[in-house]
């Protein structure tokens, strides 16, 4: 049996290193590409969205390395995500490409299912087991620290692109790394380079939270390396999605000391329930991101993704209560590069602008307080 | 000597230039099809400018703007390159103080900015429907038979205009088609067109937007007095269309070229336009995404590189 699985960002590093662990081979897909893209689009249906298409790439081309297991995430409640897994298997049996499906569905509703297809899948005594995917986790978290350094770094460096260098090859180190002890070495050493590099003075840095459909918001085959076109226009970017907090939230439960998202206390009154994939997390984040100083919010969705099209549609109400700018892109296989490009400079100009206004509008105040005159203009 | 602040547009449709004097005054705008040759285009743009201004120029500043305002400052030499959006923007505000709503209709795309104090608050550029509702209207004028000069003239003749469908331009033509053989006026059916075209606009592009006066109405559209009527009735309030309404993104890159209040301008001389710039441009077989890299050469000195995912090449020329 040779296993493989979809991408997603840097999931894959976690998924080989759990599915080692448990003693199966391992077929990691080509790294996404528009090979990719156009090997899922020309095989999906046309209105399919996104990351089928995607997948369905990762899969054949995953195929050509002889792969041929696929373990694959499926879900509950009203987004298609659910019947992805079943989608995909026909049409891979339909172009003739030979693959047993195994799919995950949430704990929750199907735990001992899980069970049954862990034990399908396990090679190994459950202590050996089970060390492989606590070695998986916590690459998971070293993965999403040092991520969110390189958000941190990329509007401040002075020589764009250096810190991403950095952290690319501390991720194919990790992707190798056998224990914890060199798990945190390499960390140690990303850590160390990150804090050499040259930082430019005295640039205004503009923070924007990420939100929107996990699979947008993590693939940047998908969404065009937003990140780093953010990071290169003066940008700090922060989001509440993260493979260690995914994997916390949906397999543990939310059992580990990690912020998770909780939709439940702050999406409300803006949308009070589930809605399908991540559309609560996006509109409670939106509201966190605003609460916390960020300038704006950037919602991501495949088009004519329902859930995040919900949360969209409540978006005019948070921006107008939590005095956030939220732009919402929709993203697919058709989105150009320079249309992207110019709509994201217009919002950080914008935002720019209205930080500048704010602050002068702040000191005027206060210059007017002095002079007894009363607050603002 | 006459000092200028040039600006440049270089869209997929059109390229267009403008000159400011000193005070931010229009001394002449040139305005060009791109046709897919937008180095050809820029270097016309620029000698139809000293044509008519004469040679005896000091550039102070040059700003670029549009889908080609990369290309353009790499081969001009430009001391700001700034997105379509805040250039309109700037431009709108300068040619009507304190404006509100900023409705730009150009022949591929079409944009709505809100501004507050003079600051860009939101904005929004159509999305899903790829039809621009400039080229479309080129078209159904020409399915008429009508010179596109006449066309809005026309509408205002219309006595009721009929209701057409306007969810897309392929429901638009079909249903004006069938109006037509019902045997409606004309003038009628190009005034429902334009209602069309405007609800259609409001729906998409300007959906949960605060439309507020004053409203600016500029773009290539905005030549339409149809269009410009439609817009004031379903907005109950007069749109005002600025006199350069036409290049508004040019002028707005010269704004903001004028804006910084340069010593020095990086403008690399007139003489540009008779220099041989060429685009090649190769498939990269580095990894499966066999990047389609665009350069752009002065003969044989290479000037710029981009169209690479990686930044392998675009990184490996300084400009
Ligand atoms: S330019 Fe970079 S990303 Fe594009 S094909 Fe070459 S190596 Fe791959």
């Amino acid at each position: 049996m040779k296993v493989t699985f979809p991408h997603m960002g840097h999931l894959w590093v976690v998924l080989k290193t759990a599915l080692e662990g448990i003693g199966l081979e391992v077929v990691v897909p080509p790294p996404c590409t528009r090979r990719t893209l156009e090997l899922g689009v020309r095989h999906a249906p046309e209105s399919a969205c996104l990351p089928l298409k995607v997948n369905l790439g990762n899969f054949l081309e995953a195929k050509e390395l002889g792969a041929d297991t696929i373990v694959m995430a499926g879900g509950v409640g009203p987004c298609r995500i659910g019947y992805y897994a079943q989608v995909q298997r026909e049409i891979l049996r339909d172009i003739g490409c030979e693959y047993e499906m195994v799919v995950f569905e949430p704990p929750d509703v199907h735990f001992s299912e899980v069970l049954e297809k862990v034990k399908y899948l396990n090679r190994r005594p459950w202590q050996e087991g089970l060390r492989g995917v606590m070695l998986a986790w916590q690459k998971a978290c070293a993965l999403d620290y040092l991520e969110q350094r390189v958000q941190h770094l990329r509007p401040r460096e002075a020589q764009p692109g250096r810190v991403d260098a950095v952290f690319q090859r501390a991720l194919r180190e990790l992707a190798a790394a056998a224990s914890r002890r060199e798990i945190k070495r390499i960390v140690r050493q990303a850590e160390r380079e990150m804090a050499t590099l040259p930082l430019h003075t005295g640039r205004t840095v503009l923070k924007i939270g990420i939100v929107g459909e996990i699979y947008t918001v993590l693939e940047p085959l998908v969404n065009l390396n937003i990140e780093k076109r953010l990071g290169t226009l003066g940008v700090e970017v922060v989001r509440g999605l993260f493979i260690s907090r995914w994997i916390n939230d949906n397999l543990f439960k939310g059992l580990l000391p990690l912020p998770s998202h909780d939709p439940a206390k702050t999406a409300p009154p803006f949308l009070n329930h589930f809605v399908g994939g991540h559309g609560w997390e996006s509109v409670g984040d939106a509201v966190t991101f605003a609460r916390h100083g960020c300038d704006g919010v950037i919602q991501l969705a495949p088009l004519t993704c329902m859930p995040e099209i919900v949360a969209h549609s409540v978006m005019p109400a948070v921006q107008e209560a939590g005095g956030v700018p939220v732009m919402t892109l929709y993203l697919d296989e058709q989105t150009g590069e320079a249309g992207l490009q110019t709509r994201l400079e217009a919002f950080v100009d914008m935002l720019y602008w209205k930080k500048k206004r704010d602050k002068e509008r702040r000191s005027a105040g206060a210059w007017g307080y002095f002079l007894g005159v009363g607050r603002g203009s | 000597m006459k000092a200028v602040y040039l600006g440049i547009d270089v869209g997929s449709v059109s390229t267009n230039v403008v000159a400011l004097d000193e005070q931010g005054k229009v001394l002449h705008t040139v305005y060009l099809r791109t046709k897919g040759q937008p180095i050809q285009a820029i270097q016309e743009g620029l000698r139809q400018l000293l044509t008519a201004l004469g040679k005896d120029l000091k550039v102070k500043g040059v700003g670029t703007t549009g889908s080609g305002r990369s290309l353009a400052a790499v081969m001009v030499g430009a001391d700001v390159v700034k997105n379509e959006i805040t250039a309109h923007a700037v431009a709108a505000n300068f040619a009507v103080p304190g404006v509100q709503t900023v409705i730009e209709i150009g022949g591929q795309d079409s944009k709505i900015i809100i501004l507050r104090h003079g600051i860009v608050t939101d904005f929004a550029m159509n999305t899903v429907c790829a039809a621009g509702t400039g080229s479309f209207l080129d078209q159904q004028a020409a399915r008429l038979g009508i010179p596109i000069e006449d066309f809005g003239r026309r509408a205002l003749e219309a006595r009721s205009p009929v209701r057409i469908a306007g969810r897309c331009a392929v429901f638009a033509e079909s249903d004006m088609i069938h109006k037509q053989q019902q045997g409606h006026p004309i003038e009628d059916i190009i005034a429902g067109l334009c209602e069309a075209l405007v609800r259609n606009y409001l729906n998409n592009v300007g959906k949960g937007k605060e439309i507020l006066p004053p409203v600016v109405f500029q773009g290539g559209v905005a030549a339409n007095a149809g269009m410009r009527r439609a817009f004031n009735r379903a907005l109950g309030t007069e749109v005002i269309v600025p006199e350069h309404y036409g290049v508004m993104g040019a002028f707005g890159a010269a704004l903001l070229a004028k804006d910084m209040g340069l010593r020095e301008s990086a403008f690399r001389g007139f003489n540009l336009t008779e220099m041989e710039f060429k685009t090649g441009g190769f498939e990269c077989q580095g990894c499966a995404n066999h990047c389609e890299v665009v350069e752009l050469r002065e003969g044989s000195r290479l000037l710029a590189r981009w169209g690479d995912r990686c930044g392998k090449w675009s990184n490996a020329v300084a400009v």
